[in-house]
């Protein structure tokens, strides 16, 4: 057997000495109390940078030509299985496209990107798909996101819908146009729940205790807390916000909430560890489970649009613009909205998906005309008018309501 | 050899990991200990304001997820020794011609990716799944038992995904042990029992010293078990960091935490190495 086999680390008098040498350690803060001072810079502020002119739109797209390759970072479940949306975009224009379904949360794609657009550098994509908010305010405030041509970007102003143009969010859509759009409401198993559920306080009521599930993302679950004590989360005050968290940490100290969700709810819920669930109206109707209902509260629900946008250190711009446009094409967009089964921004979809309906036979047909008549996925004005937007945060506000209600998720 | 170049042998030899280690832990490291004293936001910027305040905010307010942290390593680690001396004193001394067969065997779960064999424990273990379901319905269990998203299914996590760190140095202790030493302690009248006590633990302990300081680490600062397999009151402090880094941005508190994790964790390595770590108890353990 070898020496150095035989070696015990506690005996080892160089580990020994490294675990309780004084001078050692003491040499150590010496040093890196010199580099602490080398290194007490700052991290410079970069805000203030969402307001853009023409001439910078213009100086922005100067020269920029498509070179026929695209990179797209998109969430789960927002393309068909085949693909075939992205096919037909690359046989009708020959640009291919590298498609990946890297978000799961918007506060987590920001922190991963953050670093890298803060610093200019590509983030690997040209376009992504994030959620109206905190971080897509963030990304605009802080000059991440390419201004877009809307001259290159005809079909926006053509076919969208008047309810998502000049959103206060990204007033004119300088940056963002909307991919698809959503309500947040109540999913529940009706294998379970055998009352009806209508309302907001259900999730509150300790009957359900360990079974109902709830969004960690601060601004959802903010809402959802706001409705609960009847304020409007669109017009909603700081005071409203203590309020809000109060009532959100009674629902967790009591052990109803089972566990806070961001993407996964949907399998919890099918399978029954939770029975009732704050959820995504697009997520509950794709899903085929005749058992899980999905509803929008009669306190309300929320609408929230997932955005479109350039990075601006992005390699090629020129054809994620171009992608946009080409999806704001009712025919190419039915095709898509028949799939996803969200809220689509363009409205003439739907006489494409009865046409679809008509030439489909059996279980598609069904299915089609369910979609094409479905209120979650061509709201009427009287549905819409129940759904209330996000609150636009101001930059002194956003810390002051990341601090109420992020901490609620984690346990405090 | 010539002189010079002998004596510039070892630190050439050094070079490659010392402008590693430099670039990539040290600098980081000292620059994340300047951003912990620092206050702002990511639209105005951060600045150096020596504001000590950020490490008793953060202390005070994520002070019980650091406690529990530690709390869900120690119980994991324990775990860890539990499962792993039986398994590794198994193979060591029993384990005949296949030895290896049985270490590739008990090692063969890891090479499956970390994230994934957390998310197939929840297939497994969800409420009316394929373990709890029959169980409820025998009547076994009460309707609402469930295992995930609780505390036992953290620890019980962290143990799995932490096991193989502990089994190896054990089984490389127990392995190295010659057994003539044991059939001494035989013929000098010693039982089982005893020669287990007082000749094959301690020498197996350096093992376990290693294993612990290999599991403990990591598994206290570990965020993943407990976002899967957690719920609201399982959060430990690398879920904290995490969001406060990556999704809010507060870069400062964020350090702060990082900062106060690391110390209490050298502070109980080092209790621990001068408690167990000399020679002195080891013989007084084996006496």
């Amino acid at each position: 057997m070898s020496e150095l086999n035989r070696r015990d680390l506690r005996d080892d008098p160089a580990f020994a000495r490294g675990m309780t040498s004084r001078r050692s350690a003491l040499k150590l803060f010496g040093a890196s109390a010199a580099a602490l001072a080398l290194s007490a810079c700052s991290i410079p502020g970069q805000g203030g940078r969402g307001k853009i002119t023409q001439a910078q739109i213009d100086a922005f797209w100067k020269g920029r030509t498509g070179k026929g390759a695209l990179k797209w970072a998109n969430w789960p479940g927002y393309m068909e299985d085949d693909r075939a949306t992205i096919k037909a975009f690359t046989k009708q224009t020959g640009i291919q496209i590298e498609y990946k379904e890297v978000i799961q949360e918007a506060a987590d794609w920001f922190g991963k990107v953050q670093a890298p657009l803060a610093a200019g550098q590509s983030i690997d994509f040209d376009l992504m798909v994030v959620t109206n908010g905190i971080q897509s305010t963030k990304m605009i405030e802080l000059g991440y996101l390419a201004p877009l041509d809307h001259r290159r970007l005809p079909n926006f102003a053509k076919y969208a819908s008047p309810k998502f143009k000049n959103p206060s969010y990204d007033p004119g859509n300088a940056f963002t146009v909307p991919y698809v759009s959503g309500v947040t409401g109540i999913a529940y198993n009706t294998k379970y729940v055998k009352d009806e559920i209508n309302s907001i306080a259900q999730l509150f009521d300790p009957r359900y205790r360990g079974k109902v599930g709830m969004m960690g993302d601060s601004q959802e679950l903010g809402n959802f807390g706001m409705f609960a004590i009847g304020v409007d989360p669109e017009k909603s005050t700081p005071r409203d916000w203590e309020n809000a968290a109060r009532k959100l940490r009674e629902q967790r100290d009591q052990k109803i909430v089972r566990k806070y969700y961001e993407q996964n709810y949907i399998d919890a819920v099918a399978k029954g560890d939770v029975w009732l669930t704050m959820a995504w109206s697009g997520d509950v109707y794709s899903l085929a489970n005749d058992d899980v209902k999905f509803v929008v509260p009669r306190e309300g629900g929320t609408i929230w649009s997932d955005l479109m946008m350039i990075p601006k250190p992005a390699a090629n711009p020129a054809d994620a613009l171009t992608l946009m446009n080409w999806l704001y094409e009712p025919r190419n967009n039915a095709t898509l909205t028949e799939f996803i089964n969200y809220i689509t921004p363009v409205p003439e979809t739907q006489r494409f998906v009865r046409e679809d309906a008509a030439k489909a036979t059996g279980e598609d047909r069904a299915d089609l005309q369910r979609l094409a008549d479905s209120p979650l996925v061509y709201p009427t004005e009287a549905d819409l008018s129940r759904l209330r937007n996000y609150r636009v945060l101001t930059q002194q506000e956003e810390p002051q309501y990341q601090k109420i209600f992020t901490p609620i998720a984690q346990g405090s | 050899m010539t002189g010079l170049k002998g004596r510039l042998t070892p630190y050439l030899l050094i070079l490659p990991g010392g402008l590693w280690l430099t670039a990539f832990f040290a600098i980081p490291l000292i620059f994340m200990a300047s951003v912990s004293l620092m206050t702002g936001n990511l639209i105005d910027g951060f600045t150096q304001t020596w504001h000590w305040q950020n490490y008793t905010d953060a202390i005070g307010t994520y002070g019980d997820k650091i406690v529990r942290s530690l709390w869900y390593g120690l119980l994991a680690t324990a775990a860890c020794i539990a499962l792993a001396y039986p398994a590794a004193y198994w193979i060591a001394f029993k384990g005949g011609r296949h030895k290896s067969t049985w270490l590739f065997l008990l090692l063969l779960p890891f090479f499956v990716s970390f994230v994934l064999r957390t998310i197939s424990w929840k297939l497994v273990l969800t409420d009316n799944g394929p373990v709890l379901g029959p169980l409820k319905s025998w009547g076994l269990l009460p309707d609402g038992f469930h295992v995930l998203d609780s505390g036992f299914a953290v620890v019980s996590g962290l143990t799995y995904n932490f096991l193989p760190f502990m089994i190896l140095p054990i089984y490389v202790a127990l392995e190295r042990i010659d057994y003539r030493v044991i059939e001494a302690a035989y013929d000098l009248y010693a039982g089982r029992f005893e020669a287990f006590r007082r000749v094959v633990l301690p020498l197996s302990l350096p093992g376990v010293f290693a294993g612990v300081i290999m599991t403990f680490v990591p598994v206290t600062s570990d965020y993943v078990n407990a976002s899967v397999l957690g719920g609201p009151g399982n959060t430990m402090i690398g879920n904290v960091i995490q969001s406060e880094y990556f999704t809010q941005s507060n870069y400062h508190t964020a350090s702060a935490l990082s900062f106060a994790l690391m110390a209490l964790l050298l502070a109980g390595i080092f209790a621990y190495a001068r408690a167990l770590g000399t020679k002195d108890v080891l013989e007084a353990a084996a006496r």
